[in-house]
């Protein structure tokens, strides 16, 4: 059993185990990136572009394209351990439950940083966008991706070995990340100067949703990999 | 009556017949009075409000639904900490009768919250912080009773449960922050679900008859659901035993230990 500073190890470990996954298989730039793409697109459909609509609804339609794109990274991202009783072999290995969730969210993360990366870049061509407010944006990304990572392990996991996880880890996820989606939203609204008050305690509110997940995740992880 | 006596005690004994007890009887009964009391003076006997008219009858039942779904998630959030901890059959069971009866409640309590607004607003639904609050709200712990609704092992299942019953809760808090400021800014405070402390006699007297009449009605509901819940596991304890008892019968009757 590793102790001390075991966790971080044991974090960094899965987090590589995970990256190097997909730097080989290629799941998120190969299927998510495109799918999220593909979002871009039927938004625009959806709404006329002509009509300075879909200029308007910029920051939602990118963060719920995020969500979307993050429940199918989730999938991935556990399915890898469901299989082959994985997850048995993990809780075996004597890593820290702690360790393994911290892992996979940090991993999660970077995916999921990259992945919105190349989607400002869509929205940026695609809808038009004109970024200001830079600092404030990048700290609103970085804080609503570690809060999406952060909950979604944990249902990540729960769902994992569920053999309706396609349509459970939605149902559970997305409620609880409409904070999320409202704080990132009316940040992002802010820091393209379309509401004229501060972004900063939208950034707060998105800081502590992801500490509170993160605690709540470190502790929930060793009952959720023993017994769930 | 003796028999009534052993199955009050019914949590712990092997083998209860049915859901009910002296105590719930008492209980259903003292329910079933504040209600009639509560019907009487909400509809009937307490005059309309100045400001909201016959509407405000809506809310003599909405405050008590919500406040009996409130108070049955609460027990769902503290039974499924208490599950983590202790790991017994009761505290699972306590939580996912709590989160049902709370869906129960809290769906009643976004209906009548809805044709209230469709009286008051002339819309069912506005993008109103408490109520956007509550739609995420009711989602989350349909989402609990989905995953209930699973077959696996009793202690697996307790626990996914007891996972999202935490989960929840927390985020409880959050949202309301979020929906919060995100409508804040827009539309001030509404009536709906706060008790007017200018309300006459006969008024208020509606309202808390109603507000006892609901949490009474909603913790009874809970033993039953509870005891339910109880005798449902030792049905399904019962199947196993006898299958396996079959099982043993098939094989050779001579060893009686060939599988």
């Amino acid at each position: 059993m590793s102790q001390g500073g075991g966790v971080l190890s044991d974090a960094l470990l899965v987090a590589r185990k995970d990256l190097l996954l997909e730097r080989r298989a290629k799941i998120g730039l190969g299927q998510v990136l495109p799918f999220a793409i593909l979002v871009l697109l039927l938004f625009a459909f959806a709404l006329d572009p002509d009509r300075g609509i879909l200029k308007l609804a910029t920051p939602g339609l990118f963060w719920v394209t995020v969500l979307f794109s993050a429940v199918l990274t989730l999938q991935r991202s556990f399915a890898l351990e469901a299989e082959d009783g994985i997850l048995e072999a993990l809780r075996l290995s004597g890593m820290s439950p702690a360790g393994i969730y911290l892992g996979k969210v940090t991993a999660l993360t970077i995916e999921l940083l990259l992945l919105e990366a190349v989607l400002v870049l869509g929205v940026a061509v695609l809808y038009d966008t004109k970024f200001l407010g830079i600092p404030l944006l990048f700290a609103i990304a970085l804080l609503a991706t570690l809060g999406i990572a952060g909950a979604g392990a944990v249902y990540g996991a729960l769902a994992a070995r569920l053999r309706s996880r396609e349509t459970l880890l939605p149902l559970l996820l997305l409620p609880l990340l409409a904070p999320v989606l409202i704080a990132a939203t009316r940040g992002c609204e802010v820091s393209l100067e379309r509401e004229a008050m501060s972004g900063w305690p939208w950034a707060a509110l998105l800081g502590i949703f992801a500490l509170v997940y993160l605690t709540l995740g470190s502790f929930l992880f060793r009952p959720l990999l023993e017994d769930a | 009556m003796t028999t009534t006596k052993t199955q009050s005690a019914s949590n712990l004994s092997p083998a209860p017949t049915g859901t009910g007890s002296r105590g719930t009887r008492v209980l259903g009964g003292f329910a079933l009075v504040f209600l009639v009391i509560a019907v009487a003076y909400g509809l009937f006997i307490s005059p309309a409000d100045a400001q909201l008219g016959n509407t405000i009858r809506i809310i003599y039942m909405h405050v008590p639904t919500v406040m009996a779904a409130y108070m049955a998630f609460i027990i769902t959030a503290v039974s499924s900490g208490m599950y983590l901890w202790k790991r017994t059959e009761f505290w699972d069971l306590l939580g996912s009768s709590g989160a049902e009866i709370g869906v129960l409640f809290f769906a009643v309590t976004i209906v009548d919250g809805a044709l209230w607004g469709k009286v008051t607003w002339g819309v069912f639904w506005r993008w109103e912080p408490r109520l956007t609050t509550s739609a995420v709200l009711l989602i989350m712990y349909i989402g609990y009773l989905a995953v209930r609704a699973i077959p696996a092992d009793p202690r697996t299942r307790a626990t996914r449960c007891a996972i999202i019953g935490i989960v929840a809760i927390v985020n409880v808090p959050i949202v309301h922050k979020a929906v919060d400021w995100w409508r804040g800014l827009h539309q001030g405070k509404t009536v709906l679900g706060t008790i007017d402390p200018e309300m006459g006699g006969t008024q208020l007297f509606a309202m808390y008859s109603a507000l006892i009449a609901g949490l009474l009605v909603c913790v009874w509901l809970l033993i039953h659901r509870f005891r339910a819940g109880f005798l449902a596991e030792r049905a399904s304890d019962l199947g196993l035993d006898q299958a396996l008892e079959e099982r043993r019968l098939e094989s050779s009757p001579a060893t009686g230990e060939d599988a």
